[in-house]
């Protein structure tokens, strides 16, 4: 064992100034007593990549005097997937089911940004269907629940209060299943396409939506009884990771940091899309600018968002059989899914139509499925509200079958350089809590 | 009946680009596209390998461009004038309900300040950054785009600042974004556009000794044939592109 290199060893430890410890765990003490022949107490420290309360690859390099944090930086990267630049090399429907992997934790809003932002440059953002938005609006605000979850049962866990993470991923299990139940996946979903969603509603699953608003109606309660007044959940929370309105401005903060300065700044409200005008909303605010307020938000937000459900369910009750695709055959896919014995595929149908029926039927099916339609050229920025914050798509055409450039805006990116500003002054231990309240998701970070 | 005619008629495929011959000479040309399916050399016996027709951006707009647009615009070149760097607005695209300025690369920090701080444009948020590629496009082959949003007055605007590839440098709006600094990191990593006055312009995504810029049009996708039953399956950058 011993007279085997390790092959992941560092060669030299290279260093323009103190000296260099490599910490595994356990040895905490060589630490302690190698630096006190120093004359400071300045460390710095690597956090991360693979650190468990780092929210996945993300590494934090802390210059700590003490325990008092004196600088914090941010390194990402480990995430990076290259999905930008993959998108390039597909056509315009395919893009989905590469955007839909960035924001694991919340996968219908990059879908959502994008295919608005094809539609835009297509032009037919009139033309969707009544019972694809509604739908739409349906499956974002069950993910917002979902990602909302996640986040405060990872924030508890990084705090040590581990039933708020037991009872978050309990919930966000239930939110999960009907996603499958919709769309047949519980992540990735690539549901959401290029002029509406890629199927109807499946039998049964409205009641199964209704039911699942009934149980977190009584769920939902248990986070305030946990947290809400709990002294050590509130010593841990209060005051830290401060950031005034001036400072979320510039730094490019959207979404609960943003909310929890008070400022009632949500694109829902303030740039509606996909018919949320016409959804009974509050947009939620609080008012101490910290981490706190930042968890307080996110349970009242999923209280919001199961109002818009029960409201979403109401109407998809009244539009059953409706269409689901934009009406345009050069665009919408051509076949209509079914379940058939071997589980989900082409309608039988469909398939019997262009194998036995129509010619010009099996050359535009062949056509679209192969090549793709052509989007106009020019470019479209249109940012959805998620559940983190504003993430846009910014879509560039050259009026080709696939995309030019399509770019993201995600929220955790941008909010991830509130990291500093949070955390530097404050104790060592802040820092995770702060990370925690601006919740990010480092698939949308790196992409 | 006659209703559904009418319908099909206005279909929007009609006006797609595949069934309007060419560019109509309005927009910006951006570079020219060659043949079809993807076939090129003597494997072509189509006929459709020697199509060639011009790729057009939506061109220039002239005022009115309708509703609020007309105000940021007039403000911006009010505020532009009084600044001494009216010159600095290019031109002006509107399309698809979206207005975007293209703005000489030195004057992008003074009109960037202007644009945050005059009370009638207000924009406080820098959205985001992203780079675009145009290898046709000579003398402009780098485009950065700034998206920018005014909460005090609800309104999105758009940024497009060029710079060639021989000399890839656009100045930094970290001074009045602090918000830029990430994005203009990214962009650098990704296209090697370099932003002058930045802070730390530093790789952000790439490893810190990564050769050439990943998003580039002539960098290649990479990837490995993948065999299945007995084919063998391109990478995708190699596959037929019907572009």
């Amino acid at each position: 064992m011993t007279d085997t290199a390790d092959p992941y060893a560092a060669a030299e430890a290279n260093t323009s100034q103190g000296r260099v410890f490599t910490v595994t765990g356990q040895d905490w003490d060589s630490v302690v007593s190698g630096i006190s022949d120093e004359h400071d107490n300045k460390v710095v420290v690597n956090m991360g990549p693979q650190h468990p309360s780092t929210h996945g690859v993300l590494r934090l390099i802390l210059e700590l005097e003490g325990e008092t944090v004196t600088e914090a930086r941010c390194g990402i990267g480990y995430l990076h997937t290259g999905i930008e630049k993959n998108m390039e090399y597909r056509n315009w429907v395919q893009g989905v089911t590469f955007c839909t992997r960035m924001d694991y934790l919340a996968p219908f809003y990059n879908e959502m940004t994008y295919c608005l932002g094809v539609e835009r440059l297509l032009d037919i953002e009139d033309d969707i269907p009544e019972k694809a938005r509604v739908m739409r609006v349906l499956l974002m605000e069950l993910n917002r629940i979902s990602s909302h979850l996640v986040a405060i049962a990872t924030g508890g866990m990084e705090i040590g209060a581990l039933t708020v993470m037991t009872i978050g991923f309990r919930e966000r299990e239930l939110v999960l299943d009907l996603f499958e139940l919709i769309t047949g996946l519980r992540m990735n979903h690539a549901f959401i396409r290029p002029g509406g969603v890629s199927q109807d509603m499946p039998p049964g699953a409205l009641d199964q939506i209704r039911d699942f608003i009934a149980l977190m109606k009584k769920r939902l309660p248990e986070y305030a009884a946990l947290c809400n007044a709990n002294p050590i959940f509130k010593a841990r929370l209060e005051g830290v990771g401060h950031l005034d309105l001036a400072g979320c401005l510039a730094l490019g903060m959207t979404g609960p940091v943003l909310r929890s300065t008070g400022y009632p700044w949500d694109l829902r409200k303030s740039q509606p899309y996909s018919g949320y005008e016409d959804y009974e909303f509050d947009v939620q605010t609080w008012d101490t600018m910290d981490a706190y307020g930042r968890f307080r938000i996110r349970v009242n937000e999923m209280w919001e968002s199961l109002r818009i459900v029960q409201q979403a369910v109401d109407r998809l009750a009244d539009l059953e059989g409706a269409p689901v695709m934009v009406g345009d055959k050069k665009i919408a896919w051509p076949s209509q899914l079914a379940i058939g014995s071997d589980g989900m595929g082409n309608s039988l149908d469909h398939i019997k139509h262009i194998m036995g029926e129509s010619m010009e039927a099996l050359i535009h099916h062949f056509k679209l499925v192969t090549e793709g339609f052509r989007v106009p050229p020019g470019q479209a920025y249109v940012a959805v509200e998620s559940p983190r914050g504003e993430l846009g798509a910014h879509v560039v055409s050259d009026g080709g079958t696939r995309p030019f450039r399509a770019h993201f805006r995600d929220p955790s990116f941008v909010n991830l350089q509130a990291t500093s500003v949070m955390s530097e002054g404050g104790m060592v231990a802040d820092v995770i809590v702060a990370i925690a309240s601006i919740d990010p998701v480092m698939g949308g970070v790196d992409r | 009946m006659a209703d559904e005619t009418k319908a099909t008629e206005l279909d929007a495929t009609d006006k797609m680009p595949e069934n309007v011959p060419g560019g109509d000479g309005t927009g910006e040309q951006i570079g020219r596209r060659q043949g079809m399916f993807g076939v090129r050399g003597t494997g072509d016996t189509s006929g459709y390998g020697g199509l060639s027709g011009p790729v057009e951006m939506p061109g220039s707009s002239q005022p009115p461009y309708g509703g609020w647009m007309d105000d940021v615009a007039t403000a911006l070149v009010e505020a532009t004038r009084t600044a001494g760097i009216e010159a600095g607005i290019e031109q002006v695209v509107v399309h698809r309900g979206e207005i975007t300025f293209n703005i000489r690369r030195e004057d992008l920090p003074a009109t960037a300040k202007l644009l945050r701080d005059d009370e009638l444009l207000r924009f406080e948020l820098l959205s985001g950054v992203s780079g675009v590629h145009y290898p046709d496009d000579s003398g402009r082959e780098l485009h950065a785009v700034y998206h920018l949003l005014s909460m005090t007055h609800n309104r999105r605007i758009r940024l497009e600042v060029t710079a060639p590839d021989a000399d890839p440098h656009i100045p930094s709006v970290v001074p009045t974004y602090p918000t830029a600094d990430w994005h203009e990191r990214e962009v650098f990593d990704f296209f090697g556009i370099i932003f002058d006055g930045h802070p730390a312009l530093t790789r952000i995504q790439m490893p810190d000794d990564w050769p050439g810029h990943p998003q580039r049009k002539d960098y290649p996708l990479g990837g490995i044939p993948v065999e299945y039953k007995g084919a063998t399956i391109p990478p995708p950058d190699q596959r037929r592109s019907y572009n």
